[in-house]
């Protein structure tokens, strides 16, 4: 049986909450509460609503993601 | 980390390796026109508890079946069901066993009666790219050439590499690190040893590369419904090549 990686979609932020945690609405209309990774944090890179972004989401819960990349 | 296991530890892989193999053998056997696929898990669920194996697949994170079988654009973990298989079907049959606390994984695609050139063109370049993988490894070697090799024989050929799945280490657990993905350049890694324990699975689709997961959580599909096929050993890598340990032989 074959393992199942993170996979990696794109999304727009819709809401930005407490302790760097995003809601992500996903491109196939899924929504996902993401925090950002810990590469991005120390880059202070910020994210706001309307951001586009990618996300990982985990395999095992689709309703949780972590962003791992903002685009300009 | 990845897990270096003894020489009988590999042992008992082996033995659970060696009723993959006969599981498959015996699919190779029921697999025809207007065969269900319920009844080949069944059977194969019926032959691995004889010799002695438990299918570790069944309850493996909620799976419902002993067996995966995959038909057509279902790339892998089709779950078995009343579905009755068709004259021109290629379908994917994936074991998992475990036997003395140790479990070993491997998987076929099979041709149902009369399958068309192009789709046993696709079995057969699968087959290949798996077998040219376990040429490859060795004490020695990092992990990505592996992949690699896998990628370039089937985008030579025209096919692509599925993404999202990757094969993995085996041995006391079905998922163990690492990942191994079927695509990538070479050189990356970490550096393989004797002792380490991989399941290698070329997942392979005629058409685009894309996958897309069914409502049932667990059936993968291509995004472009073209066939998709799907070869699996567990290997144990060793100082001078690879010890397949899912074959009858053993």
């Amino acid at each position: 049986m074959a393992k199942q990686k993170g996979i990696t979609v794109e999304g727009v932020v819709v809401e930005a909450l407490p302790n760097a945690m995003f809601r992500v609405e996903l491109d196939n209309g899924h929504k996902v509460l993401a925090h950002i990774s810990g590469k991005m944090r120390m880059h202070y890179i910020k994210i706001l609503p309307g951001d586009r972004v990618t996300v990982e989401v985990s395999p095992y819960d689709w309703s949780r993601g972590r962003i791992t990349y903002r685009y300009k | 980390m990845i897990a270096i296991r003894r020489p009988d530890e590999i042992e008992r892989i082996r033995e659970s390796g060696r009723i993959v193999a006969g599981a498959l053998d015996l699919a190779s056997t029921l697999i025809r026109p207007g065969i269900a696929t319920d009844v080949l898990d069944g059977e194969i669920e019926a032959y691995t508890r004889d010799s002695g194996g438990t299918p570790e697949f069944k309850g493996f994170q909620g799976y419902p079946a002993s067996i995966c079988t995959s038909i057509n654009e279902q790339v892998v973990h089709g779950i078995p069901g009343a579905t009755i298989l068709e004259d021109g079907d290629i379908v994917g049959v994936d074991v998992g066993v475990r036997k003395g606390g140790y479990v070993a994984d491997g998987a076929r695609t099979f041709p149902v009666g009369a399958v068309s050139a192009d789709r046993t063109r696709l079995m057969e370049v699968t087959r290949r790219s798996l077998d040219a993988a376990v040429e490859a490894v060795r004490q020695g070697v990092r992990l990505s050439d592996v992949s690699h090799v896998i990628q370039e024989i089937v985008e030579e050929a025209g096919f692509s590499v599925v993404r999202e799945l990757a094969g993995h280490g085996v041995g006391t657990a079905l998922h163990e690190p690492p990942e191994i993905p079927n695509f990538g350049e070479p050189g990356f890694g970490p550096v393989l040893k004797a002792g380490m324990v991989l399941a290698i699975e070329p997942m392979v689709n005629a058409g685009v590369a894309a996958v897309a997961t069914k409502p049932d959580g667990w059936t993968v599909v291509t995004a472009d419904g073209m066939p998709s096929a799907h070869f699996e050993h567990t290997i144990a890598v060793t100082m001078n090549g690879a010890d397949v340990l899912t074959t009858p032989s053993g």
